[in-house]
C-alpha cells in the first residue's frame, strides 16, 4: 500500500492534502487497486458547495461503481477534467495526477478529524 | 424448483434473530381473520370436469377477434403473424432468466442486442435499454433520468397535455419521493408554445408524444432547439410506435430520450399486459440511462460475443443505487419484439404503417360526411382522430357493441371539454366492410 505521507485519509479510502488556503481531493492506492481498472469518473462542477459526507461524484471500474464522498465540507474550486478523458491516470498516480477536486473549506477544523498517514496504514484489515 | 426446507432449529434462529417469538408473532401485523382464512374450495373433480367448467367460464368471454375494433388511446390491435407466437413460446426462450453469464447466455444476448439496434434504428438514437415495464414507467423512468443528467439541479417537468393521460397518471405515481415538480398539463389547453414559455434554468425536460394522444402530428420544427436553449431534455412518446414505420424518427428532429409502447410489435393486446417499455437515448447520457444494456465485443480468441455492458450501474452490483429496478421483467415481450421487427422487416414495417395511415384517412372522411358527427382533428393525423359525436360516447359505443364494434375512446373521461368526442382509431386489421360497417353503425344512431 502506497501512502502520501502530506495528506490525510479517511477510512473509505479517500485522501485530502493542503495546497495553500484550499485543499486537494482524490481517492488512495489502495482504493484505485481495489476498484481494479477504472473506466469513468463523474465529478462535481466549481461553484458546487458540499457538506462534510456528501457525495460529490461516482468513480466506476470495471467491477464496481462507488461514490465519491467529501469528508470536509467545502465549496468546489477546480476540477480535474482531464480524467473524464483519461480515468486511467487515478490508477496509475493517484495522490498525483489522478487528484480529483480542489475545494475550500467550510470549516478548516474538519481537517483535525481525518485519518493521519500512520492511522489510516494501521486501518485493520488493509 | 425444489422447496428449500428450514429446519425448526433454522427458524427458531431466525425468530431469535429478529426479535420475534414465533410465527404467528411475525405476522401479527395481518388482521387475523386473513392469516389463515378459510378456503372454501369445492371438493376435488377430475381433469376432465375441470377442462369443461373451465371452457364454460372461457365461453363467456369475447376477444377483439369477434369484433370489429376501433379502440387504441395506447393499445392497439395489430396483426401478430403466427410465426412469432410459435418462436417465442420454444423453451429457451421462454424461461430463459437474466443473462448474467455470458458463457452460457450468448443466444438471449444476442437476440436482446439485435432488439437493441433494430430499435436503435426506428428511432433513430444512438443507445436503447432492454427494456420497461411498459410506455408509461419508460416515460417516468425518462423524467428521473433528465433529473438525473442535470445531476439533480434541474427538478421540474414541463409534461404536455397531449401525452397520455394515463401516462401522465403514472409519471405522477412514479415520481413522488424524487422531489421534482410535474407541471405543464394543469391546463389541459397548453399549446406547444405555452409549454415552451415554461422551459427555464430550472427545467430537466419537455415530454411530448407524438403523435399526441389525439392522433395529431406534432410541429416538431424548432422544438428541440427551444428546450436544449433552456438546457433541458426533449422527451418523445413515440406512441403509437407503428407511427416510426412511416415517420421521421425522433431523433432526426432532436429528441434526446425516446419512450414507446412495444405492444403493437408482435405481442398482441393480451388484456392489457405484459407490454413493453422501450427506452432509447443519446450516447452522451449513456451512464444515466436505466435498465439493462447488451453489448457486442469479442472473447480472447477474437470471436464474436455479447455480453451486459455497463452493468456496474445495475442492480446486482450497485444495490440500492442502481439507475432503476428494471430488470429481467420484459425480456420475453423485447424478444417478441425483435422478432416481429425482423420478421416485418423495413419494407414490412412500412407497409404495416401506410395500410394504418390511408385505412384511417378513409374512415375519417367517410365519418366527416355523417350528419351529426364532425371530425374535429386538425392538421395531420396517423391512425387516430377525434369524432365529435351527437350524443355521449358510451351511448355511442352500447349501441356499436350491439352491432359487433368495438367503439373507440371516450375522451371527456380525461378532458371535461372534449364533450361527446371519440378517439377513433384504424389499423391494417380494420377492413372496408368494417369501416363501411363502422359509418353505417353511426348513421343509425
Amino acid at each position: 500500500m502506497i501512502i502520501d505521507p502530506q495528506a490525510r485519509y479517511t477510512e473509505t479510502h479517500e485522501w485530502v492534502r493542503k495546497e495553500g488556503d484550499q485543499y486537494v481531493y482524490g481517492i488512495t492506492h489502495h482504493a484505485q487497486d481495489a476498484l481494479s481498472d477504472i473506466v469513468y469518473i463523474e465529478l462535481p462542477a466549481p461553484g458546487d458547495t458540499f457538506s462534510k459526507g456528501d457525495t460529490i461524484g461516482t468513480v466506476e471500474s470495471v467491477k464496481a461503481a462507488s461514490d465519491l464522498y467529501l469528508p470536509m465540507g467545502g465549496e468546489i474550486t477546480e476540477v480535474n477534467e482531464a480524467l473524464t478523458t483519461t480515468p486511467e491516470v487515478i490508477n496509475s498516480d493517484p495522490y498525483g495526477a489522478g487528484w480529483m477536486v480542489k475545494f475550500k473549506a467550510t470549516n478548516p477544523g474538519d481537517w483535525d478529524s481525518l485519518l493521519t498517514p500512520e492511522a489510516y496504514e494501521q486501518l485493520p484489515g488493509e | 424448483m425444489p422447496y428449500l426446507p428450514n429446519t425448526d432449529a433454522n427458524r427458531e434462529k431466525m425468530l431469535a434473530k429478529i426479535g420475534a417469538s414465533s410465527i404467528e408473532e411475525l405476522f401479527k401485523d395481518v388482521p387475523a381473520a386473513y392469516r389463515f382464512p378459510e378456503l372454501k374450495l369445492p371438493k376435488a373433480v377430475s381433469e376432465m370436469e375441470v377442462l369443461n367448467e373451465l371452457y364454460g367460464l372461457a365461453l363467456k368471454n369475447s376477444s377483439t377477434g369477434c369484433f370489429a375494433t376501433f379502440l387504441g388511446a395506447g393499445a392497439y390491435n395489430h396483426f401478430v403473424p403466427s410465426a412469432i407466437p410459435y418462436l417465442v413460446s420454444r423453451g429457451e426462450f421462454l424461461t430463459a432468466y437474466t443473462p448474467y453469464q455470458p458463457e452460457v447466455s450468448q443466444g438471449t444476448l444476442q437476440a436482446m442486442f439485435e432488439y437493441q439496434s433494430m430499435v436503435a434504428a426506428l428511432t433513430g438514437m444512438d443507445v436503447v435499454n432492454a427494456s420497461h415495464y411498459d410506455g408509461a414507467t419508460s416515460m417516468a423512468e425518462a423524467a428521473i433520468m433528465a433529473v438525473n443528467v442535470s445531476n439533480g439541479k434541474r427538478r421540474k417537468i414541463v409534461v404536455a397535455p397531449s401525452v397520455h393521460p394515463q401516462y401522465r397518471q403514472t409519471l405522477r405515481t412514479y415520481l413522488p419521493g424524487q422531489q421534482v415538480v410535474i407541471t405543464g398539463d394543469e391546463n389541459l389547453d397548453a399549446s406547444l408554445d405555452d409549454l415552451k414559455a415554461m422551459l427555464h434554468s430550472d427545467t430537466a425536460c419537455l415530454v411530448v408524444q407524438n403523435p399526441t394522444f389525439f392522433g395529431e402530428l406534432l410541429d416538431v420544427n424548432g422544438l428541440a432547439d427551444a428546450v436544449h436553449a433552456a438546457g433541458g431534455l426533449l422527451v418523445v412518446v413515440a406512441v403509437p410506435v407503428i407511427s416510426l414505420g412511416l415517420l421521421i424518427p425522433p431523433g432526426e428532429y432532436g429528441a434526446d430520450i425516446v419512450v414507446a409502447e412495444g405492444q403493437p410489435l408482435g405481442a398482441g393486446l393480451n388484456f392489457g399486459g405484459p407490454y413493453l417499455g422501450i427506452f432509447a437515448a443519446r450516447e452522451q447520457f449513456v451512464r444515466k440511462m436505466p435498465g439493462r444494456l447488451i453489448g457486442e465485443t469479442t472473447d480472447t480468441e477474437g470471436r464474436r460475443g455479447y455480453v451486459l455492458t455497463l452493468s456496474t450501474r445495475e442492480q446486482h452490483i450497485r444495490r440500492e443505487k442502481a439507475t432503476s429496478n428494471i430488470c429481467t421483467n420484459q425480456g420475453l415481450i423485447a424478444l417478441t419484439a425483435a422478432m416481429y421487427l425482423a420478421y416485418m422487416g423495413k419494407s414490412g414495417l412500412r407497409a404495416v404503417a401506410e395500410q394504418c395511415y390511408q385505412k384511417a384517412h378513409f374512415a375519417a372522411a367517410e365519418i366527416d360526411k355523417l350528419n351529426g358527427y364532425q371530425v374535429v382533428t386538425r392538421g395531420a393525423f396517423f391512425n387516430e382522430f377525434v369524432v365529435q359525436c351527437p350524443k355521449p360516447v358510451a351511448e355511442v359505443n352500447e349501441a356499436l357493441l350491439k352491432k359487433g364494434i368495438l367503439g373507440g375512446y371516450d375522451l371527456e373521461q380525461d378532458y371535461p371539454n372534449a364533450r361527446n368526442q371519440m378517439l377513433v382509431c384504424v389499423t391494417e386489421m380494420n377492413t372496408r366492410k368494417q369501416i363501411d360497417m363502422l359509418v353505417e353503425a353511426l348513421r343509425s344512431i
